[in-house]
């Protein structure tokens, strides 16, 4: 679940992103404690803690006093628009950087993407893509 | 922060044979911290001197502020677990366990005897009896329940399966998130307590080679992997800590973060990046320094820093 070489709190601030976007963890829902975080991750309390203050500083999670951490409103569709940008980085990139190795040029890339979502039985668009 | 702990210049010589050198830090309250290091290196002795069960031959120690020699008020306030801890031949653990509630004033009982029976640990048999993993069990169990303000874990797991050891974390970090407490975790299985700590100290041959917070050390080496004179362009004016061929493969571990400049570069090469655990990262380093001057020590505490 947790990957070498890169800084745990940002895998802890990224995993509660994706139960964000998800919809796991819903907008105005309360967030897992840091000590919920730190004994499911198996990691120290203070670097569960810094990741979720990294939450609390982008503004995806905020404090009710005495209670706990709440997803902010807009959250969701906040983490949405950065991964969106960072989706080209993060997947397309190393995509074709592997299918230039292979000699796989982009229309071949676009015909496999073509074939296996047709090979999904649900639709290829997702709820987030209508938006 | 506050520190707990604060050394200054502090030296260690057996004879001829220098263990500590001339080694100064400082602990902060309520963190864990990983004293990693080869066999050897000092980590024992450093931890003996802290809590006074041994003398250094010079520098200067202040525990909570205060000299920790023949000390009761600094003392009751800190737990050494030892790898070897020595017991009276009859005792058991019962007796070790009834001594620890009257020396550690913040003894829980109700949490020692569940980890009685998390470990299964059999309280009347003689503890020269018992097997390495239940002798190492009776030393988690007073180190955790001491819930001392100051507790060290000398290679605390030696004969404890992968079972235990799991229970040995899960109720450390549990018990830490309720009861925050300074802890010094000396351990040869790196990549077994990485998540634990949150600072790292690297001792090699009785100096600091590293003192730093995990997460920054976590991304301070990368391997690079590709064909050899590819990596060999990448890596000019790098610090190389590590190097294997295999074929026209090279692979080359090297210090420093890689920025996005790096990262096209890498890409327009053709080389792919690997990130370097913990482990990896201490055993490159402490390797590194076996074989090469003492000045690389210097060398390498700027890099990565």
């Amino acid at each position: 679940m947790i990957e070498e070489g890169r800084a745990l709190f940002l895998q802890i601030a990224e995993g509660v992103e994706d139960s964000i976007i998800d919809g796991s963890l819903a907008e105005e829902a309360q967030a897992p404690s840091t000590n919920e975080l730190a004994a499911f991750f198996r990691i120290n309390p203070a670097t569960a803690a810094k990741g979720v203050n990294m939450l609390v500083d982008k503004g995806v999670l905020y404090k009710r006093r005495g209670i706990g951490m709440f997803v902010a409103p807009g959250a969701r569709g906040m983490l949405l628009a950065e991964r969106r940008t960072a989706f080209a980085d993060r997947f397309v990139e190393p995509l074709l950087a592997e299918a230039r190795k292979l000699g796989l040029g982009p229309d071949d890339l676009s015909r496999l993407i073509l074939e296996h979502a047709g090979t999904h039985a649900e639709p290829a668009t997702t709820e987030g893509a209508s938006r | 922060m506050t520190d707990v702990i604060e050394v200054q210049g502090l030296t260690k010589r057996y004879r001829d044979i220098i263990a500590v050198d001339d080694v100064s830090f400082t602990i902060e309250k309520d963190t864990i911290y990983g004293l990693l290091g080869r066999n050897g290196a000092g980590k024992t002795t450093v931890m003996s001197i802290l809590t006074a069960q041994n003398f250094a031959s010079s520098g200067d120690i202040r525990i909570f502020g205060e000299k920790p020699y023949e000390n009761a008020r600094v003392l009751s306030r800190m737990c050494f677990v030892r790898e070897s801890q020595k017991y009276p031949d009859d005792a058991k653990p019962v007796h070790a366990f009834r001594s620890a509630r009257l020396f550690f004033p913040h003894w829980d009982e109700a949490f020692a005897q569940r980890l009685i029976s998390d470990f299964q640990l059999p309280q009347n048999r003689r503890i020269k009896k018992l097997s390495r993993g239940q002798l190492s069990a009776v030393g988690v169990i007073i180190g955790l329940a001491s819930r001392a303000e100051i507790t060290f874990f000398d290679e605390p797991y030696l004969g404890l399966d992968a079972v235990a050891r799991q229970i040995f974390y899960d109720r450390l970090l549990e018990d830490y998130s309720e009861h925050p407490r300074t802890v010094i975790l000396s351990s040869h299985l790196i990549d077994e307590v990485a998540n634990l700590i949150e600072r790292v100290l690297v001792i090699d041959r009785g100096r600091i080679l590293l003192d730093e917070t995990t997460d920054a050390v976590r991304d301070r080496a990368c391997t690079i992997v590709g064909d050899a004179d590819a990596v060999d362009r990448f890596i000019s004016g790098r610090e190389v800590i590590h190097r294997e061929s295999l074929g026209r493969t090279t692979s080359v571990t090297v210090l420093g973060r890689l920025g996005a400049d790096d990262r096209a570069r890498l890409a327009a090469l053709g080389l792919d990046a690997a990130p370097v655990s913990l482990q990896q990262l201490i055993v490159r380093l402490t390797q590194h320094a076996a074989f090469d001057t003492p000045d690389v020590h210097a060398t390498i505490e700027e890099v990565v820093r």
